[in-house]
């Protein structure tokens, strides 16, 4: 089974916002394309630092005696290209690759100073890898910032095993007053009828953002699928199914989640609730899902002692507790 | 009550703080009796483990009285007496199922960071950093322990509490590093470092077996230690650790080598400078000397056990070695409640007194001058216990 195609395909959710934009695969942004074209460049060039270090050193207007050190930055300047085109969110790559630049930038300054270098040729080496430095410190920045959108709609999806029947948990979600004790975000919902239920969600600041959500599909110890009605604040959608997982290991739990932020004060709080990385926020709801499903609490560390007026938390709960 | 709080890089204050209350249905309060200073923290006293706040309750390996216990637990009750271990572990998940405690699912609040820097996160640690947790730890005269009935063992009269207490740590931690090589008769087991995880690793090696058990450090107080626990010993600033190895093992190697140092080695040479200067800039963040030089010197299809704390990223890590070797690499923080039962039985049967290892006993009260001559191997410091 092609684990690629299934699982997009699995992955295709009818919301608003998916009518609204592009269906089908998540496009690359231009960030990073730009940083997988930085990847693959360095990859090349720290290939030609390994297998002639000779030329380049002699290209960069470095004395003879360096090769070592160029293959050395070479094997470097591969690792991190690597790094950058294997990975899908490549902010720490690029950022990792910006340390070994300065690296390479403290080598040459070092080799400048050596008598018997190539001042000129060095002074062209030394302005290229600056600039290659600064292009990869404004790509990692592109990536390190915001959430990334598809025509205005954040999508997110996370999943966990947890050791327990598809039943039990099928029925402690289904019951949406119970996803206040783990959802973050979520202060309350209250159930209309079957179908109907109202949400309320407080954001930054106190923002208090309510909505009217409706079951769109509904399969007992599977799935179960929601969307914000027409005409709510906020434009949601998303769907949590239960899988068996293979060798009796309980249950896997898998949330797509879709929203569309809407404009103005209301798109800020839930922009800021998902931070930098959306993903996690689910994520961690999820982890606190399967810490209740299993140990029948949510694990916290508020309100233990510390030799401290005011509480750091903050740092580490935003966006996550 | 009196805690003992990380304020920033060596600096340690024992300061009033409020008193733990429950938190969890799982938790109890146990008044600590006996609490010890662990090597590991000196990474966090030398500022090298990010996501320590001013003013975080110090202290994994701990033991005392259960004062509180919470209304989910089962198995303890108010006036126990317990040793805790160092991981907290929720008994429940796949993981703990497993008895693979220190890989609990369930115990760290803040798993988000650990997965973002390890890719997956480890359990929840006592006053180890917020990527762990940010649990306060048991350096204090009370502290609050989650999941009592899974991270506690329960010590009936005839020990002292230096006998037991370091089954919170450093004797499981030694004793699965010695476990982890699979020592088979005639066996030869090196161990870098021979600080307090170092000694118990020499130990548990002959407990399980190991015909020769070969120490590496360079505090004299250590060796000496060491040769008193049966090794031999090298001291490595007077020769060449590997050199010697292969002397003493006819050229093979030992059969399986255990790296008891972890991220902030120091050797002698160029390579140790390399790994100063690159942790200094930030692109390196632990210093991986005892480890390369464990790598090569292990013979062929030999198993390289790592108890040491590593954090981050290190370089040149010699793969080749460990590829073309057929070498075995074990490591993990312990998971210390699975050896409670087996180790108290040891003690209890006379096999081996941990107590062996105490240099030093004080007041809690003085802990940052503990931290300070135990971070300098000052006065042949190498395990430091206190008392509130
Ligand atoms: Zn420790
Ligand atoms: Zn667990």
């Amino acid at each position: 089974m092609d684990l690629t195609t299934s699982r997009s395909t699995l992955r295709q959710l009818h919301t608003h916002a998916a009518r609204n934009g592009e269906p089908g695969t998540v496009t690359q942004t231009q960030e990073e394309r730009l940083a997988k074209g930085l990847g693959w460049f360095g990859i090349g060039l720290g290939l030609m630092e390994l297998v002639a270090p000779h030329q380049c050193a002699r290209m960069a207007g470095l004395p003879s005696g360096h090769r070592p050190l160029i293959r050395v930055m070479g094997l470097r300047e591969m690792a991190s290209g690597f790094g950058i085109v294997t990975q899908s969110t490549s902010a720490a790559a690029v950022w990792s690759r910006v340390v070994g630049d300065m690296v390479d930038l403290a080598c040459l300054s070092a080799a400048f100073l050596s008598r018997r270098a190539d001042r000129s040729r060095l002074t062209t080496t030394l302005a290229a890898v600056v600039g290659a430095t600064v292009l990869d410190v404004v790509t990692a920045q592109q990536l390190s910032r915001g959430v990334k959108t598809r025509n205005g709609a954040v999508r997110v999806t996370a999943s966990t095993v947890i050791d327990r029947s598809r039943e039990e948990l099928y029925r402690f979600w289904r019951e949406f007053s119970n996803l206040p004790r783990f959802m973050k975000h979520v202060r309350q919902v209250d159930i209309h009828d079957e179908q109907r239920s109202h949400w309320v969600a407080i954001g930054p600041a106190e923002a208090r953002i309510e909505w009217d959500a409706q079951i769109i599909e509904d399969l007992p110890d599977e799935i179960i699928a929601w969307r914000s009605i027409d005409g709510a604040v906020i434009d949601q959608a998303g769907t949590v199914r239960f899988e068996p997982a293979i060798g009796n290991r309980g249950t896997v739990v898998t949330v797509d989640m879709e929203y569309r932020l809407p404009l103005g004060t209301v798109g800020a709080a839930v922009a800021a609730w998902f931070g930098k990385d959306p993903s996690q926020t689910v994520k961690m709801d999820l982890r606190r899902f399967k810490q209740i499903m299993e140990t029948g609490d949510v694990i916290t560390t508020k309100g233990q002692p510390a030799g401290r007026e005011e509480s750091t938390s903050w740092k580490y709960d935003r966006a996550v507790r | 009550m009196k805690a003992n709080c990380w304020y920033g890089k060596r600096d340690m204050r024992v300061v009033d703080v409020p008193d733990p209350t429950i938190l969890n249905r799982h938790d109890a309060i146990v008044k600590v009796t006996s609490t010890a200073i662990c090597g590991s923290e000196l990474h966090l006293y030398n500022d090298f483990v990010p996501t320590m706040e001013q003013g975080d309750i110090m202290g994994h390996e701990f033991m005392g009285e259960i004062i509180e216990v919470g209304p989910a637990v089962k198995d303890r009750r108010v006036g126990d007496r317990v040793v805790v271990a160092f991981p907290i572990s929720c008994g429940h998940c796949f993981f703990c199922k497993k008895e693979l405690y220190s890989l609990c699912e369930n115990s760290n609040p803040n798993a988000w960071m650990a997965e973002k820097l390890f890719g997956h996160s480890p359990a929840g640690i006592y006053g180890y950093s917020h990527l762990t947790g940010g649990f306060a730890g048991g350096q204090a005269e009370y502290v609050r322990v989650p999941f009592v009935d899974v991270g506690t063992v329960k010590i009936e009269t005839g020990f002292t509490d230096e006998q037991v207490l370091f089954l919170s740590d450093i004797f499981p931690t030694g004793y699965m590093a010695a476990e982890q090589c699979n020592i088979q008769e005639g066996d030869t087991v090196a161990i870098w470092g021979c600080g307090p995880v170092g000694q118990f690793a020499i130990r548990s090696a002959f407990l399980l077996g190991a015909e020769r058990v070969i120490a590496i450090d360079r505090f004299p107080e250590r060796l000496h230690m060491a040769r008193d626990g049966g090794a031999d010993t090298i001291n490595y600033e007077e020769a060449d650790g590997y050199d010697l190895l292969m002397q003493v093992t006819g050229g093979r190697g030992p059969d399986s080598c255990i790296d008891a140092v972890g991220l902030e080695a120091h050797m002698p040479g160029p390579l140790y400078y390399y790994d100063r200067l690159k942790q200094a800039m930030m692109s390196e963040s632990d210093r991986p000397i005892a480890l390369r030089q464990a790598i090569m010197a292990c013979r062929n299809g030999g198993t390289v056990s790592v108890p040491g704390v590593y954090g981050g990223m290190i370089d040149k890590m010699p793969m080749g070695a460990v590829m073309n070797k057929a070498l075995t690499i074990k490591t993990g923080q312990t998971h210390a409640q699975h050896y409670f039962k087996p180790l108290l039985e040891r003690i209890g049967k006379g096999e081996i007194d941990p107590s062996f290892v105490v240099t030093h006993r004080m007041k809690l009260a003085d802990a940052p001058q503990g931290f300070d001559i135990f971070n300098r191997k000052e006065d042949g410091c190498i395990k430091i216990v206190m008392t509130p």
